[in-house]
């Protein structure tokens, strides 16, 4: 059966810097039509597997495949794939227009494409100008623009945000939506969470080179942490005692932050104040953030799938 | 490899200021020195001790014209061979490129050719500007013509074996991938090995340093036979022909095997 073109598979991949193992028996896949968030702290190896998908590096173990073909066994491949990996990826005493004009001579892409490319990311005025004498961002856009180059089904973005000014960050954001909007695979690596949180749909987490979760966002969010119930009570001191007795955990002073309320729902907690005729003046189900839960999850990069078992109703990591 | 893909090497050679200063390098010095040694020898035609300089004028003439413009000016040769290559791993270039051309040997296999056919073009040129001035400058002295034996092959060959120096240069730049310790290398290969071989006594030693590559491969520019030479002229060429193909392969083999 043929594979979709859009499709990445990562199978048991393995790379080992001498001692060091950088990426380590990682599987995942990246589906079309919605943006990927490849998460993970850095040296976590979401470049390293990023350069073993396309080619760049070889894997000690394992394979990935787009579409179900070898980076190396596509023709043409900036027509099936478009990847922005460093930025400092080209010759700084080249032009940006002659940096894109060798790449498209290499995938027999007419010349006006470059020039497409470079309106979509806004350096056409400085096109004729040496590549090595552009900020960050600048050259950001220049690598944005070489991954569009062959307008391919897949994306794979390193960090796209990486010296964009909160604007360009924005642009982006709204871009690789775009994108995905119109069916191509997104894979975009980021330790930015807040970023991933309005970007992504789905996720894979990795630390330590191995896979923490693979699924989506918000699932993400909800089944790596226990909810919480922020509580404000003038009678906190009661509240405390009739909580612990039922079972339930509070963390917290009696101060203005008020008390944090784990193992037991809202409503619960509410029957309970008001049992004792307590007066509640704030009784708040609290979601963690995704930083939290990214920063839970990876500390010590305990496997997700390996927790999963005293998580009731979520289903396997890895299958949506 | 497609026409593409040596389209973009042409592009890539092109659109770096370094290729220019290299090549203008390297026809400046070419033509500068030899002009400079004809025109000392014209000058001292009379003068006595020169007596040597007329009989190599007889038996090698090309030795005399060609030898130090070129000696000092295949460096310039050299250093564009290394850094055409070593330049993207510097840059991180080669990332786009590896990215662009993911099978990486017709990648280099484009770019040998594409910097081959202009380092072919550029020394044509230049070994044919340095005869003309250089014979124009002596004129007067002794006549020295294309139709003399050996003369056009010696012009022909100087061609070939800055040619193939070209891609000997961009091998080892591959192979090394670090620009300074890449010319440092070629340098060493090509200018300071020889004669230190040539210092020691004996026909093993004879017969060693006849086969270094750049050794071997200059006796093609010599328009006679010299006593000392291990090989003949084409012979030599092959030699360094074979030189440069073997490290082209293991540059080819390190291109895909290594990480990029």
């Amino acid at each position: 059966m043929a594979e979709p073109p859009g499709l990445i598979e990562a199978r048991e991949l393995t790379k080992r810097f001498g001692d060091k193992v950088a990426v380590d028996n990682l599987s995942f896949n990246v589906e079309p039509g919605r943006v990927t968030g490849f998460l993970g702290p850095n040296g976590a190896g979401k470049s390293t597997t990023m350069r073993l998908i396309t080619g760049l590096d070889r894997p000690d173990g394992g394979t990935a495949t787009i579409g179900g073909l070898a980076y190396s066994q596509l023709s043409k491949p900036l027509t099936r794939v478009g990847a922005l990996l460093e930025a400092r990826s080209l010759h700084p005493g080249r032009s940006a227009r002659n940096h894109l004009l060798f790449l498209a001579q290499t995938q027999d892409i007419p010349a006006k494409r470059v020039d497409e490319v470079l309106d979509l990311v806004g350096l056409r005025e400085v096109a004729g100008k040496r590549a090595g004498g552009f900020s960050l961002g600048m050259t950001q856009r220049l690598g944005i623009a070489a991954a569009m180059l062959g307008d391919p089904p897949v994306l794979l973005l390193d960090e796209p945000g990486n010296g964009l000014d909160p604007e360009g960050i924005r642009w982006v954001r709204n871009f690789m939506r775009q994108l995905a909007g119109e069916g191509r695979t997104v894979l975009v690596s980021s330790h930015l969470m807040s970023e991933m949180a309005v970007t992504a749909d789905h996720l894979v987490v990795i630390g330590l080179g191995k896979l923490i979760a693979d699924c989506s966002t918000e699932e993400f969010i909800e089944r790596s942490s226990e909810r919480s119930v922020l509580v404000r009570t003038p009678g906190s001191a009661r509240l405390r005692e009739l909580i612990a007795g039922a079972g339930g955990t509070v963390q917290g002073d009696d101060g203005p932050d008020g008390l944090i309320v784990t193992g037991m729902p809202a409503p619960r907690i509410g029957e309970l104040a008001a049992s004792a005729s307590l007066v509640l003046h704030e009784l708040t189900p609290r979601l963690p953030s995704l930083e939290e839960a990214f920063m839970e999850l990876t500390a010590g990069s305990v496997e997700f799938g390996k927790t999963e078992s005293g998580t009731a109703g979520s289903s396997p990591a890895g299958t949506p | 490899m497609t026409a593409g893909v040596v389209t973009a090497e042409w592009t890539k050679i092109r659109s770096v200021r370094s290729t220019m200063w290299s090549l203008l390098a390297f026809v400046v010095v070419a033509i500068g020195f030899s002009a400079l040694v004809a025109t000392v020898i014209s000058n001292t035609w009379n003068d006595p001790g020169s007596h040597p300089n007329h009989v190599e004028l007889v038996t090698d003439p090309t030795a005399v014209l060609f030898g130090a413009g070129f000696g000092f000016g295949q460096l310039a040769m050299c250093v564009l061979g290394v850094i055409v290559i070593s330049s993207e791993y510097s840059t991180g270039a080669i990332r786009s490129s590896i990215l662009a051309v993911p099978r990486r040997l017709p990648m280099l296999a484009a770019k040998s050719l594409v910097f081959a056919l202009l380092d072919l073009v550029v020394s044509a040129v230049t070994v044919f500007a340095v005869f003309f001035i250089t014979t124009a400058i002596l004129r007067s002295h002794v006549s020295i013509t294309l139709s003399q034996p050996g003369i056009t092959r010696a012009c022909i060959g100087g061609i070939l074996y800055l040619t193939v120096l070209g891609l000997f240069a961009l091998a080892i730049g591959g192979l090394i991938r670090h620009t300074a310790g890449a010319i440092a290398t070629v340098i060493a290969l090509v200018l300071v090995i020889p004669p230190l071989i040539g210092l020691i006594p004996g026909t093993i030693a004879n017969h060693i340093h006849g086969y270094l590559p750049t050794v071997a491969g200059t006796l093609i520019g010599q328009s006679s036979q010299q006593p000392a030479d291990v090989l003949s002229p084409w012979q030599g060429f092959a030699v360094f022909c074979a030189w440069t193909a073997v490290l082209l392969v293991a540059c080819g083999y390190l291109l895909i095997r290594r990480d990029a």
